[in-house]
């Protein structure tokens, strides 16, 4: 299920140079903003809080999935060299899963690792909070890298859909519907770092019981619909 | 294979170049200043997918759609309820609005430079009588002016619609007048910094994505810092702070000067002075993007 080559040529892809700097210029902001705000507040957990749920994971992880989820495979399909490498003797589900564990691990080194420094540097992992947020970060990584690599071979707009999702469904409407933030990947996340911070600094719209299912489904599914996707894939000139 | 034979010029040689009858142009010739003209309306065309194909409108027209929609339903809540104002400031409409208005920069300004660099049509361009200057000043016209299209639509609307619920009608035009003001400010700036962006990569989706993640994340990482500024009780560097993001340059700028309440945290708006540095940055910024523009396309051309 899992191809080397496949693997080496999207990391080649996804780290190339200009992708590899907007990627890693995120986590260094986060780490800057939480430098300064330790030396402008002092360790509070509340602050820690506030910055990791509201910079951390409702803006950094969203993004940096929706640049490593399309980016895995949409530029491939985007300029047509995808038929090289699906000309090869390779089952489509391989590629895909393949994509999908380099657009995972790219995600949660991006998003999940500078969250825990950061939360290390804003309170020392005071009341579990930056573990808390890390896990958190880590399993919305999986489930937004599987929607987004979906996304992108759904789509050639894939970009725009994914923000489309990730800002304008999650930030906006999730403010504003209470209904919509059942359906958000970041209340997921949510449940599960309230579940391993344990306190009322986290907390989630969502059971545990029914994120955990819906993490999975939607992953799953995701992966699925995306090798299905693949094997009758069209390939359609410019607009 | 062509073997090369030794030319042998006989002694009086015969060739001659024939007069085949082609004939130079001597119609009018529209020139530069049209070219330029052409480009910028193509251009403001395109940003709203008119002339291109049908998927390629759907999301400028949803965009536009979502902006003006609220401001109908507002009107229509002013004049049933016979309320005294509107329920929302002019001014403070594309603030609110600012997740669409990003949108919209984001997945207009690659669509306007990346596919000519990326097809390699800009040398093309070149070869027209237009310069440098033209193709930018064009397509940073066109950008900016579909922005005041997507801005200035819903404020209209409003206007209109407060004229009709019988509001006080210099009291709404002053609004009215500011808040195209601030709008227009904020088209210049966020297309010179779209264009800017997606001018540098041939690849669209990447440009989308780096254009929102400018805009986006720098507005987050100001307002939680602000939030922590106004919770910490140093509500004076509040301002300063909101120096760092494009949406709240305008912001402030706009309250400031314009008559808006600020969104940011506990409402303290710059004052006067910190206001003047607001606008010397957002001049700066739309002069540095045009700069910046016009530096990337000097070399792009050859």
């Amino acid at each position: 299920m899992y191809d080397p080559t496949v693997a080496r040529l999207t990391y080649r892809a996804l780290l190339g140079r200009r992708r590899a700097l907007i990627l890693g210029a995120l986590p260094l902001l986060l780490i800057v903003i939480s430098l300064a705000v330790r030396a402008l507040a002092g360790a509070d957990d509340q602050t820690a809080s506030d910055v990791l749920g509201g910079f951390a994971l409702a803006t950094m992880v969203p993004i940096i999935g929706v640049i490593a989820g399309t980016g895995a495979i949409g530029p491939e399909i985007d300029d047509g060299s995808v038929v090289y490498l699906l000309s090869k003797p390779l089952k489509r589900p391989t590629i895909i899963f393949t994509k999908l564990i380099v657009a995972i691990a790219v995600t949660m080194v991006f998003s999940a690792v500078p969250t825990l420094i950061a939360g290390l540097i804003l309170n020392g992992n005071g009341q579990q909070i930056a573990v808390a947020y890390t896990v958190a970060a880590l399993v919305a990584s999986i489930a937004y890298a599987a929607l987004f690599l979906l996304l992108g071979t759904v789509s050639r707009h894939a970009v725009v859909f994914g923000l489309v999702y990730a800002l304008v469904w999650e930030a906006l409407f999730g403010s504003l519907v209470p209904g919509a933030r059942t359906l958000s990947v970041q209340q997921w996340a949510l449940a599960v770092a309230h579940k391993v911070a344990g306190g009322d600094l986290v907390t989630s719209d969502v059971g545990l019981t029914t994120a955990t299912i819906l993490l999975v489904a939607v992953t799953v599914l995701a992966t699925w619909y995306a090798g299905q996707k693949l094997r009758s894939l069209t390939l359609a000139g410019e607009e | 294979m062509a073997v090369e034979h030794p030319v042998a010029t006989p002694a009086g040689d015969q060739t001659r170049i024939h007069n085949i009858g082609y004939r130079t142009y001597d119609g009018p010739r529209l020139g530069r200043a049209y070219a330029r003209r052409s480009l910028y309306s193509q251009s403001l065309r395109g940003a709203y997918g008119l002339g291109r194909s049908v998927k390629s409108k759907v999301l400028p027209m949803l965009l536009f759609v979502v902006m003006c929609v609220p401001a109908a339903i507002m009107v229509a809540v002013a004049v049933a309820t016979k309320a005294k104002d509107l329920p929302l400031d002019y001014t403070r409409y594309a603030i609110v609005m600012q997740a669409v208005i990003s949108l919209y920069i984001a997945s207009q300004a690659p669509q306007s430079v990346s596919r000519d660099l990326r097809f390699k049509t800009v040398p093309l361009y070149f070869s027209r009588p237009i310069e440098t200057a033209d193709y930018v000043r064009a397509k940073y016209a066109a950008l900016a002016s579909a922005l005041f299209i997507l801005t200035a639509a819903p404020l209209l609307v409003l206007y209109v619609g407060a004229l009709l619920a019988k509001l006080d009608f210099a009291d709404q035009t002053k609004g009215f007048a500011q808040g195209l003001v601030s709008v227009a400010l904020l088209s210049l700036l966020f297309a010179g910094i779209g264009l800017v962006i997606a001018s540098v990569t041939p690849r669209r989706g990447f440009g989308i994505a780096a254009v929102i993640a400018v805009l986006t994340i720098s507005y987050g990482a100001v307002s939680v810092l602000q939030g922590i500024a106004e919770t910490q009780g140093s509500s004076e560097v509040i301002p300063w702070i909101g120096l760092f993001s494009p949406v709240t340059l305008i912001d402030g700028l706009q309250s400031a000067f314009l008559g808006a309440t600020s969104a940011f945290p506990g409402a303290i708006g710059p004052t006067k002075g910190e206001g003047v540095v607001y606008v010397l940055c957002v001049l700066g910024l739309i002069a540095a993007s045009y700069g910046l523009l016009m530096r990337r396309y000097r070399k792009v051309g050859l």
